[in-house]
C-alpha cells in the first residue's frame, strides 16, 4: 500500500515540492492537500502584475484543477487545517474533517504583519497577499480615488505601481529615510524615488502612521506630524510573519519560524516545512528563489533518498515595475575590509554598485540597466575569483567579444520575432510563450521545450535574461552546484573525489558504488565518467568506446550528411611533400576536395563510415596520424615560422611547437584543448587566444593560459615567463594536467579558470615548484598510455573491425 | 508491404555492443538496431525524426537512443522521441533465437509513424 502524504498549504512552496516528488517517485505517495484559498496553485508572484492589470489571474494558474485531477492529488481547495494531532498521526480541517497521514508538509507561508495602529478593521484597509485582498483592491481602484500604501518595500511599491496603473491618486508612506532600505543604498534609492514620483506616485519618506480614521469605511490617513491625508483605499505593506499557528499548537519546535534541519525536517521528522513559514540557522525567507531549493531537498528525503542537504544562498530582489529596472543581491552595503566599486551615469538614470572583498564579489546593486545580473549572480554564488575580471567587471560578461550575441540587450523593448537562439532559430516570442503556457521556471526547461540555447549556448545570458522577465521575480537562477545530470545527485566535483578517493576504474563500478538512478546511465553523465576514469587511472581504467560521443568512438567527425571528415596531424602546421601527396592521393581516390581547416591543418571530408580505415590505412603507410579534429582532447598546436625564417623572430618558434605538439598529441582533457607558439610578441599564431599559448620574447617564452576564441573571446592570462624550451614544455604540460586532474567535463580551460581563479592556478603550477613537478611528471607518466594513434589501432590493428561495418540482412 | 511474415536474419546478439547499436541494410533499405544493457533488442527505421540523422549512429542508454547529430533522444520501445521533443520512427519487431538476432521488415502497425516524413 502507498504511504499517505499530506500538505498543508497549497502555496508556491509546498507544491513545489509535489511536482518535485511526481518527477523522481511519482507513485510512492498518495498526497492529500489542504489549501486555505479556494484555488489551485497560483503564481503569487505575478499578483503584482494582476494589480496592475498586465496578467490575468488565469495566467498565474500553476496548477490548475485538472492538474490535481491528473495525478491522482485530492485537492482539499477552501479547506483551512485546524490541528494536528500527531500522536495519531492527523490532520483535522476546518469542516471536522479528519486524515491520516504517514508523512506530513506544512507549507503555510507568511501572514502580512498588520499596522501597529487603530483603524485596521475598517472597510478599505487590505494587506497585499493573495487574490482575495487583490480583488478588494480592485474594487476601490476607480480613477481619481486615492489610495495610500503604507510600506515602501518591495510589495508596497509594486502594490502603488498597480493602483496607479488603475488611475488612483497614489501616496506612499515609508517611516524609513530611505526606499527598500534593506536592498538599496541611498543614492539607488533617490533614482527610485524619482522614478515613482515621475509617474506620478508620491513618496512620503520618515513617515509614520499613527492611526487611520472612518467610522466604518477608511476616510484617511493620521501620520505622526498631524497630517492627514484622504484615503479611499490603504494597504498596509509593512512586512510578513511566518505562518507558525498551526506547527506551534500542536508542540512543533519554533522559533521565529517553524525551525527546520538541512533535510526540512521539523523537530518531528515525520513532519517536513518548507516555504516562508520555517526558519533555517536563524533565517526567513521572502523569496521564492530559496524556497524552490527548499522544495527540491524536501522532495528528496521524502522519495527516501536523502542525500540532499539545503544550503542557503545568495538572496536576490528585483522590483517588478515595468520600466523600472532594479536588481539588488547579497551585501549591498559593504562594511570593514570592504571595497565598493560604483558606476554612475546619472544622465541615463543608470548606477551600479559592486561590493568586493579578497577578489570575490559579495553584492551587486544595478538600477537602470540590469542586463548582467545573472552574471554576477553566478560569480557570487561560485565564489569566482574576480582578480583578471576588475577591469571589465562594470560591462559584463560580453565584454572582450563574445561574437556579438550576449552584450547588452534591452528585453522589454525587443520585438516578438527578433532570433535569439541562433542555431536552433528561437525567437524570442517563442520563448516568452513557452515559460508562460507551460509554466517552466528554469533555463534547464527552457532548453528542453524550445531548444533555445541548448547548442552553442552563447545565447544562455540573453535566453536567461527573457526568463527573468517573463517570470518577473520568481526567477531562480541555476541551484548552487547541479549534479552530473538526472542520474545522480552527485556533482562533478563529488564524481571526480569518489573515482580518485575510492579508486574507482569502471564505469559500472562507479555508478555503482555512487547509486546511479539509472542503470546504464545517459549521453551526459556516460562519457563525463569514462573522461574522469581514464584521466585519473591512467593505463588502468579501460576506455569504454560506448561512453564516448559519436565522434570520438568513430575517432572522425560526422557531418550534415552522415560522411565525415579526416583531419590528420600536420605537426606544428609543417608538413612536406610527402603527406601533401598522400592526402592528393586519398582525396583523388574518393573524389573528394582537400580543406584548408580554420586550425592550419588539411581536412579530407566526405568519407563514408566504411571508407574510413582504408583511408587511415593510406595515411599511416605515409606516417600521418590522427589530428584529433573529433575529441575532447589535445588538437592543434598553431605555430607561426618563428626565428629560423622571420625577421622578427626572437624564438624557434615552429621547433617548439613542434616538440609541444608531438609530447601533448593523444591526451584527452575535458574539453578540447588548443595550443599555439608564437615566435615574438606579433603573436602570429593567435597563441593568446589558445587554452595554452606560449609567446617567445627575447629572453625566453612567455606561457600564457585559459584563452579560447569560440562561441566567447577569452584572451588568455599570463601564467608566467620562462627562459627554456623545457620550461616552456614542463610549465604547460604542468598546467594541462592540472586541469585534467580538476576541471569538470565539457568546462573549457578558460571556464574553469574563471571558476577556480587564476591566483589558484599559479599558486600550483608557479609558486610551487614540487606541485609543478609532480603535475609534469603525472601527465608524462599518462602520456605513455594515450599516445597510441588510434588510426593505426583501427586500420592497420583491426581493433574495432564491427564499428565501421553495417549488419547485413539474410533471408 | 502486405506480407506478415518477413523475418530476416540480422546477425549475432555479439556483434551488438551492449548499450550498443548498427545499421542493418536490408532489401527495404537501413534499419537501426539496438542493444540495450540488458540485453534487449531493439530495431527502428535509421532516420531520425529531426533531420534524418543515423538513428544507429547514436548513444543507446536505458531503453532510448540519442541520435548522434543534435542531441534528440528516441525511446526504442515506442519509437517516439522523448517529450518535450516530438517526432517518431517506425519500429520493427525483433527476437532473438540461439544468439542470432531476427528483424521483422515489416513495421509493427501501431508504430506506423505519421510524424516521419
Ligand atoms: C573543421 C573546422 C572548421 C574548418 O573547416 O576549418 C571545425 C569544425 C567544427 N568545429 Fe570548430 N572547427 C575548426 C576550427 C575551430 C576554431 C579555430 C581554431 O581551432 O583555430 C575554433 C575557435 C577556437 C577555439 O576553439 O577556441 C572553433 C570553435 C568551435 C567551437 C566553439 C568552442 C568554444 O569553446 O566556444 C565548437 C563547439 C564545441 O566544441 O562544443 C566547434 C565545433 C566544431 C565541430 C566539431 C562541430 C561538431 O561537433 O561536429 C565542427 C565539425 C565540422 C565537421 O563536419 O568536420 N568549433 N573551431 C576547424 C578544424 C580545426 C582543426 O584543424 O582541428
Ligand atoms: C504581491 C507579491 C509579489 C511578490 N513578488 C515576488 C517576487 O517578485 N519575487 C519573489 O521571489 N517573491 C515574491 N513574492 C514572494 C513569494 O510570493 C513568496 O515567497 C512565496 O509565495 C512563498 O511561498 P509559500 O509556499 O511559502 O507561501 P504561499 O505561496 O503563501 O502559500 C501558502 C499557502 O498556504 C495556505 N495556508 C496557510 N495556512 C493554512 C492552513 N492552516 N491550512 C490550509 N492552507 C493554509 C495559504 O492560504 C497559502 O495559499 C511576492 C509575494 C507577493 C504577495
Ligand atoms: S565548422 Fe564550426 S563555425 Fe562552421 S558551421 Fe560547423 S560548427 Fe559552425
Ligand atoms: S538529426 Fe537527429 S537530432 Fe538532428
Amino acid at each position: 500500500m502507498k504511504e499517505k502524504l499530506i500538505l498543508v498549504g497549497n502555496g508556491m512552496a509546498g507544491m513545489r515540492v509535489i511536482e518535485e516528488l511526481l518527477a523522481i517517485a511519482p507513485d510512492k505517495y498518495d498526497i492529500t492537500v489542504f489549501g486555505e484559498e479556494p484555488h489551485g496553485n497560483y503564481n503569487r508572484i505575478l499578483l503584482s502584475q494582476v494589480l496592475s492589470g498586465e496578467k490575468r489571474f488565469e495566467e498565474t494558474l500553476l496548477n490548475t484543477p485538472e492538474w490535481y485531477a491528473k495525478h491522482g492529488i485530492a485537492l482539499l481547495a477552501g479547506r483551512k487545517a485546524v490541528a494536528l494531532n500527531r500522536g495519531r498521526r492527523q490532520v483535522i480541517g476546518a469542516d471536522g474533517t479528519i486524515l491520516d497521514y504517514d508523512r506530513l508538509i506544512l507549507a503555510t507561508g507568511a501572514r502580512p504583519i498588520p499596522l501597529a495602529a487603530p483603524g485596521t478593521h475598517l472597510a478599505g484597509v487590505v494587506s497585499f497577499r493573495d487574490i482575495a485582498e487583490v480583488d478588494v483592491m480592485l474594487r476601490y481602484a476607480r480613477p481619481g480615488k486615492r489610495a495610500v500604501v503604507v510600506g515602501g518595500g518591495l510589495l508596497g511599491l509594486e502594490a502603488a505601481y498597480g493602483l496607479q496603473r488603475r488611475g488612483m491618486e497614489v501616496t506612499v508612506l515609508h517611516l524609513m529615510d530611505r526606499l527598500m532600505e534593506r536592498q538599496m543604498d541611498a543614492p539607488a534609492a533617490a533614482l527610485l524615488k524619482r522614478s515613482l514620483e515621475e509617474r506620478g506616485i508620491t513618496v512620503l519618506l520618515n513617515a509614520e502612521t499613527q492611526g487611520i480614521t472612518g467610522s466604518d469605511k477608511v476616510a484617511g490617513v493620521r501620520l505622526r506630524d498631524g497630517a492627514t491625508l484622504p484615503a479611499d483605499l490603504v494597504v498596509m505593506a509593512v512586512g510578513i510573519r511566518p505562518n507558525i499557528e498551526l506547527a506551534r499548537q500542536s508542540g512543533i519546535h519554533c522559533s521565529r519560524g517553524i525551525v527546520v534541519n538541512e533535510s526540512m525536517q521539523t523537530y518531528d521528522p515525520r513532519v517536513y516545512a518548507v516555504g516562508e513559514c520555517v526558519e533555517f540557522q536563524g533565517n526567513l525567507y521572502g523569496l521564492v528563489a530559496p524556497l524552490f531549493k527548499q522544495a527540491k531537498v524536501c522532495a528528496n528525503h521524502l522519495a527516501g533518498a536523502g542525500f540532499a542537504r539545503y544550503r542557503d544562498q545568495v538572496q536576490a530582489t528585483k522590483l517588478k515595475i515595468t520600466g523600472i529596472d532594479l536588481y539588488s543581491a547579497g551585501n549591498i552595503v559593504g562594511g570593514p575590509g570592504y571595497e565598493e566599486l560604483v558606476l554612475e551615469d546619472p544622465c541615463k538614470g543608470v548606477y551600479k554598485k559592486l561590493v568586493v572583498k579578497d577578489n570575490r564579489l559579495h553584492g551587486a546593486l544595478l538600477y537602470g540597466d540590469t542586463a548582467n545580473e545573472t552574471w554576477y549572480y553566478d560569480l557570487m554564488r561560485d565564489d569566482t575569483d574576480i582578480a583578471g575580471l576588475r577591469d571589465t567587471l562594470f560591462f559584463g560578461h560580453g565584454h572582450g567579444g563574445d561574437s556579438g550575441h550576449s552584450g547588452r540587450v534591452a528585453i522589454a523593448s525587443m520585438p516578438d520575432d527578433t532570433e535569439v537562439c541562433g542555431c536552433n532559430g528561437v525567437s524570442k516570442g517563442t520563448i516568452v510563450r513557452a515559460v508562460t503556457e507551460k509554466g517552466l521556471f528554469t533555463i534547464e526547461e527552457v532548453r528542453a521545450h524550445t531548444k533555445a540555447s541548448a547548442s552553442c549556448g552563447s545565447c544562455t545570458g540573453k535566453v536567461e535574461q527573457i526568463l527573468a522577465f517573463t517570470l518577473g521575480g520568481s526567477y531562480s537562477a541555476a541551484p548552487e552546484e547541479k549534479p552530473v545530470c538526472g542520474c545522480t545527485d552527485f556533482t562533478h566535483a563529488e564524481v571526480r573525489k569518489a573515482i580518485r578517493e575510492h579508486r574507482l576504474t569502471t564505469i559500472a563500478g562507479a555508478m555503482k558504488f555512487m547509486e546511479w538512478k539509472t542503470p546504464d546511465g545517459c549521453p551526459k553523465c556516460r562519457p563525463a565518467l569514462n573522461f574522469y576514469l581514464v584521466a585519473t587511472w591512467p593505463g588502468e581504467a579501460v576506455d569504454d568506446p560506448q561512453s564516448r560521443v559519436h565522434n570520438e568512438r568513430v575517432h572522425a567527425n560526422i557531418q550534415q550528411d552522415g560522411t565525415y571528415a579526416v583531419v590528420p596531424r600536420t605537426w606544428g602546421g609543417l608538413t612536406n611533400a610527402g603527406e601533401l601527396r598522400a592526402v592528393a592521393d586519398i582525396a583523388e581516390r574518393f573524389g573528394v576536395p582537400v580543406k584548408i581547416t580554420g586550425g592550419q591543418r588539411l581536412a579530407i571530408p566526405f568519407i563514408k563510415k566504411e571508407d574510413l580505415p582504408a583511408v587511415w590505412a593510406d595515411m599511416n603507410a605515409k606516417g600521418l596520424v590522427s589530428g584529433y579534429a573529433y575529441g575532447k582532447a589535445v588538437r592543434s598546436v598553431k605555430s607561426c615560422v618563428g626565428k629560423g625564417l622571420c625577421r622578427f623572430g626572437t624564438q624557434d618558434s615552429l621547433g617548439l611547437g613542434i616538440r609541444m605538439e608531438k609530447y601533448f598529441w593523444g591526451a584527452w582533457t575535458p574539453h578540447k584543448f588548443k595550443m599555439g607558439v608564437s615566435g615574438c610578441p606579433r603573436n602570429c599564431a593567435e597563441a593568446t587566444i589558445k587554452d595554452c599559448g606560449v609567446v617567445g620574447v627575447d629572453s625566453g617564452w612567455e606561457v600564457h593560459v585559459g584563452g579560447t576564441c569560440g562561441v566567447r573571446v577569452r584572451p588568455t592570462d599570463l601564467l608566467c615567463k620562462v627562459k627554456t624550451d623545457d620550461e616552456a614544455i614542463e610549465y604547460s604540460s604542468a598546467f594541462l594536467q592540472l586541469y585534467r586532474e580538476e576541471g569538470y567535463y565539457m568546462e573549457r580551460s578558460s571556464a574553469w579558470i574563471e571558476r577556480v581563479g587564476l591566483p589558484y592556478v599559479k599558486g600550483r603550477v608557479v609558486a610551487d615548484g614540487q606541485d609543478r613537478k609532480a603535475l609534469a611528471q603525472r601527465f608524462s607518466r599518462s602520456q605513455e598510455h594515450a599516445q597510441q594513434d588510434p588510426w593505426e589501432a583501427r586500420a592497420v590493428k583491426g581493433e574495432a573491425p564491427l564499428e565501421y561495418l553495417a549488419l547485413e540482412a539474410t533471408a | 508491404m502486405s506480407d506478415n511474415n518477413q523475418w530476416v536474419e540480422a546477425g549475432a546478439l555479439a556483434d551488438i555492443p551492449r548499450s550498443g547499436a548498427r545499421p542493418l541494410n536490408t532489401s527495404g533499405g537501413v534499419i537501426a538496431v539496438f542493444r540495450t544493457c540488458d540485453d534487449q533488442v531493439f530495431a527502428t527505421g535509421n532516420k531520425c525524426p529531426h533531420r534524418g540523422g543515423p538513428l544507429a549512429q547514436g548513444m543507446v542508454y536505458g531503453q532510448r537512443v540519442q541520435c548522434a547529430m543534435h542531441g534528440l533522444n528516441i525511446d526504442l520501445a515506442a519509437g517516439k522521441a522523448v517529450a518535450p521533443d516530438v517526432g517518431c520512427v517506425e519500429t520493427y519487431p525483433v527476437k532473438v533465437e540461439n544468439g542470432r538476432i531476427w528483424v521483422n521488415l515489416v513495421p509493427v502497425a501501431a508504430s506506423s509513424c505519421a510524424c516521419a516524413a
